[in-house]
């Protein structure tokens, strides 16, 4: 016969081993197991660097001796060692009693580490970001998959999504030069830079992410349903709101939940554009400083491992689980919704 | 025709939306072009800047950019490749291992970029480089500082789903009769992939390391405080060097520059210039995920 | 009368709970052309995969049952799969060449065999070409792309791609079921010509085809075997009433 090796030479009533097949698929899923020992990573070391901040009150409750932490060493700087004389001072001696404090002043005689103007300036923005963000992108998705011209469906969809592409950095710098002074002149407040232009900049960052999935979530909504409405008299309208919307109403939580989740991680622009005061007001033209811009502003500045290094930890790892929750939350909820929702109708 | 007024107001509304998400798109490039343009020379771009950062250039910023995403890509395309490839080909679709890692997947792709900054400075300085430093460099501080490799591994891990999701989608046009082809001939699952799959993916591979180097180009949270620096008189020469970035350059030219009206235009052509980098990536990665959706229909 | 090649013994096929082949039992003789006729649907292609074993890369298939080849059971768990694969060629409905050139199509097979030898790699892709029919018009465009090449042109490279692993049964599920007459002629020409030296089993629901081309004939309805004969009988002389109404055109 013709070619490689005699016919029936080649068994195959034994198993041979490969090593290269052996090798590369084990190789393969130890690679891709890395992507899960990765966001453990993160969960640990951005919770151990936050960790000493409870245990510094622990030491100090119990003994109130200078005990100075086994790792960060040289730092003498918990508050009870870089005052010694206000031992009696409670609010001093105990960095953590002080999270709940309503001032956010860290670097101070007496620091103080309040959470609660930054978690209402963050709130606030947020609010603020996804009141413009959700509508807006929501509204834009139903016109892109209800009622453009296919054409224009085509053009639409890549043009909006170009926004996602904008580094936030940009968006934050257009912030900073040009709505800052378009809406200070508009509204006429105070001070230049506050919650509202941080949270509209925000807005322009979760519009895209807001508007692919809705638009998603809707172009996925079965053809059927559509007709059968169309069929039943009622306008574009009335079947875009009543029928396709409520249909794809998981989906455009999901969308929405991911928004919220762009818009209070975001950094940069709420760095840029939001004035940064840690302020507690709920007046949106006041500024605020937000969780993330705290981190961002305030790390390049601490010395490693004091206090406030850990508190910064500690806020990082309030910003992982709450958006480790919500993509949680929007990936078994709301998908499973979705598909239970499918089947039922089917 | 049932179309009524309120029909035509809430139609209009939603067509507005878009009109206005493009109004914004559209005077966000306009007002970067038209301040950035003039200042936009080849002196700009070829030059350090000068005089505390008042004139010159920004070629720090250009090489320093280029430097950590191609650093950032060197980890992250191969990282990415294999798992996708591990997705697409080797995982059961059910199998927990395979749903655990599209979860730890997606929790990477929406994780604040800001917690990346907080881990690449916990895990990769405090813990990595500093151990480093008490092992090979005899405790002198080199490795567990800010520095170029650091900034670059950090921005890694952040574009790391950009990079699985465009290949996996880009191995899933690969028609199963390719496969089957492959596998009938007596080829091995490896030799199948390596020979098959991976050379039918090179341009989801491109598209997935092009949108990635867009991304990492143009985020400034990760690297604040893992690698970027204010001034640098001289580029990077090794790996423990720390590096300018555009992005950041942006950042503290408008925030933190003692005479911010002065430098306006040098602010503007900064960021022209990355708008641009970014944008015309995103547009070349656009073009080549239409052109493998096409094929796959 | 002949040499047994393959043989199939209760074997049923499970595809989640919907049941696919139906306690199969059959016996295919070597070097001679086993047709396998019957209405779309009725199990021939997936019947066709189970003797190279194709439906492993599909989830949730359960198999039961025995196919012996050679009087080995390809579904031992001992067996390795990748060298029962090389023993056996299959060509697909829809031709599907790689996107490489003509000859690189063909010194697929041999290459992974671990063939680097340039020479050697010429010599099995002309004979391979030669086997398939399709050498004289190949010659000249050897490293164009295989799929610039006209639909028959591709489903003959295809078949000579398998040849050049030196398989000894060859499987073909609806080989010319996209091609026109010419193309589907030079086809059933070359099936003919293979026999001499290898096992073919080909899928059709043509029936002209399995008759001009099969020397045994299996009638395939619902997932069951309902009979295999020699094809003259089976086409003349059905035994059941189902393969006659279904051969006279009544159904399917
Ligand atoms: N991959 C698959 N998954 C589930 N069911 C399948 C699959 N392939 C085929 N089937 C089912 O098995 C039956 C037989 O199909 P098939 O073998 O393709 O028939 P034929 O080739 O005779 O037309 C059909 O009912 C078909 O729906
Ligand atoms: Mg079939």
């Amino acid at each position: 016969m013709n070619n490689s090796g005699e016919p029936g030479k080649i068994s195959f009533a034994t198993k041979k081993f490969r090593f290269s097949d052996w090798f590369a698929e084990r190789f393969i899923k130890v690679v891709a197991f890395m992507s899960i020992a990765f966001v453990a990573l993160i969960f640990i070391f951005v919770f151990r660097e936050a960790f000493p901040v409870f245990r510094m009150d622990v030491i100090q409750k119990v003994g109130s001796e200078n005990l100075v932490q086994e790792r960060y060493g040289e730092e003498p700087l918990t508050p009870a060692t870089a005052n010694p004389v206000s031992g009696s001072d409670i609010k001093v001696s105990k960095p953590s009693s002080t999270l709940l404090a309503r001032v956010w002043m860290p670097v101070s005689d007496n620091p103080r580490y309040g959470l609660i103007p930054l978690f209402l300036g963050t709130l606030k923005v947020t609010l603020i970001a996804l009141l413009f963000a959700a509508p807006i992108a929501i509204l834009a998705a139903i016109y892109t998959s209800m009622f453009a011209k296919p054409r224009i469906r085509e053009v639409i969809k890549p043009v909006i999504e170009l926004l996602a592409g904008f580094p936030s950095v940009v968006i934050g710098f257009f912030a900073l030069m040009v709505l800052a002074t378009v809406f200070q002149d508009i509204f006429g407040y105070a001070s230049r830079l506050n919650s509202f232009v941080g949270g509209f900049a925000m807005s322009l960052a979760a519009i895209p992410v807001i508007y692919t999935i809705t638009e998603d979530a809707l172009t996925a909504v079965p053809k059927t349903y559509i007709e059968a409405s169309l069929g039943l008299g009622a306008s574009r309208r009335q079947t875009a709101f009543n029928v396709v919307l409520p249909a794809a109403a998981p989906g455009i939580f999901a969308a929405v939940i991911l928004g919220l989740g762009r818009i209070f991680g975001e950094t940069m622009i709420a760095l840029m554009a939001t004035g940064n005061a840690a302020l507690t007001s709920i007046n949106p033209f006041e500024s605020v400083r937000t969780l993330s811009a705290t981190i961002g502003a305030e790390m390049a500045e601490v010395v490693f491992g004091d206090t406030h290094y850990s508190v910064l930890f500690l806020i990082g790892s309030l910003l992982f689980i709450f958006t480790f929750i919500l993509n949680a939350v929007s990936e078994f909820y709301f998908k499973n919704l979705v598909i239970r929702r499918y089947q039922s109708k089917k | 025709m049932n179309r009524n007024r309120k029909d035509i107001i809430i139609e209009s509304l939603t067509g507005i939306s878009v009109l206005l998400i493009i109004f914004i798109i559209v005077s966000i490039l306009a007002i970067t072009i038209k301040g950035g343009w003039p200042n936009l020379t080849w002196k700009f771009l070829s030059e350090f800047p000068r005089d505390g950062m008042t004139k010159g250039g920004i070629f720090p910023a250009i090489v320093g950019t280029a430097f950590m995403t191609l650093i950032m890509t060197i980890a992250a395309v191969p990282f990415g490749v294999i798992t996708a490839l591990y997705l697409a080909e080797y995982a059961k679709e059910n199998s927990v291992f395979a749903k655990t890692i599209r979860f730890a997947v997606k929790t990477l792709a929406v994780v604040p970029s800001i917690i990346f900054g907080l881990f690449g400075l916990g895990f990769f300085i405090g813990f990595i480089g500093q151990n480093m430093d008490k092992i090979f460099n005899g405790g002198v501080l080199k490795w567990g500082q800010p520095s170029i490799l650091w900034a670059s591994l950090t921005m890694a891990l952040l574009t790391l789903p950009v990079v699985i999701v465009s290949v996996e989608e880009a191995i899933r046009t690969i028609p199963v009769e390719m496969r089957e082809a492959s596998l009938a001939l007596g080829a091995t699952k490896w030799q199948t992939i390596k020979r098959v799959v991976l050379p039918g993916s090179v341009t989801g591979i491109l598209t997935g390391t092009i949108l990635a180097i867009s991304r990492g180009a143009g985020e400034v949270a990760p690297i604040l405080f893992t690698g970027a620096a204010y001034y640098l008189a001289d580029l990077p020469h090794s790996l423990s060097d720390q590096f300018m970035s555009l992005g950041y350059h942006i950042y503290i030219m408008s925030t933190q520059s003692s005479n911010v009206d002065a430098t306006l235009p040098i602010q503007f052509a900064t960021t022209l210039v990355l708008l641009l980098l970014t944008f015309s990536l995103n547009a070349v990665a656009v073009v080549l995920r239409y052109r493998i959706r096409q094929k796959a229909k | 009368m002949e040499n047994l090649k393959v043989r199939a013994i209760n074997l049923s096929l499970f595809y989640g709970d919907n049941q696919a082949l139906k306690n199969i039992s059959l016996d295919i003789p070597e070097k001679r052309v086993t047709a396998l006729i019957g209405p779309s649907g009725c199990g021939k292609s997936t019947f066709l995969r189970t003797l190279n074993r194709m439906n492993d890369l599909i989830d949730n298939v359960r198999i039961e049952g025995e196919v012996l080849i050679d009087g080995v059971n390809i579904y031992d768990r001992d067996i390795d799969v990748v060298n029962l694969r090389k023993k056996i060629g299959m060509i697909f409905q829809k031709s599907n060449p790689f996107a490489k050139s003509v000859y690189e199509n063909i010194a697929f097979g041999p290459r992974i065999n671990g063939i680097t030898q340039k020479s050697r790699l010429d010599e099995i892709v002309e004979f391979s070409l030669k086997q398939a029919a399709i050498w004289d018009e190949m010659q000249g465009r050897l490293h164009n792309s295989a799929l610039s090449l006209s639909g028959g042109q591709q489903q003959r490279i295809c078949i000579a791609r398998s040849l050049a692993v030196n398989p000894e049964i060859i499987l073909m599920d609806e080989p010319a079921s996209a091609l026109d007459p010419i193309s589907t002629g030079k086809i059933e020409e070359l099936i003919h010509d293979l026999k001499q030296k290898y096992t073919i089993i080909i899928v059709t629901h043509n029936m002209q085809q399995a008759a001009r081309t099969s020397d045994l004939t299996a009638f395939f309805y619902l997932g069951e075997l309902v009979e295999i004969n020699k094809t003259e009988i089976i086409f003349s002389n059905p035994g059941k009433k189902q393969t006659e109404d279904y051969i006279s055109g009544r159904f399917g």
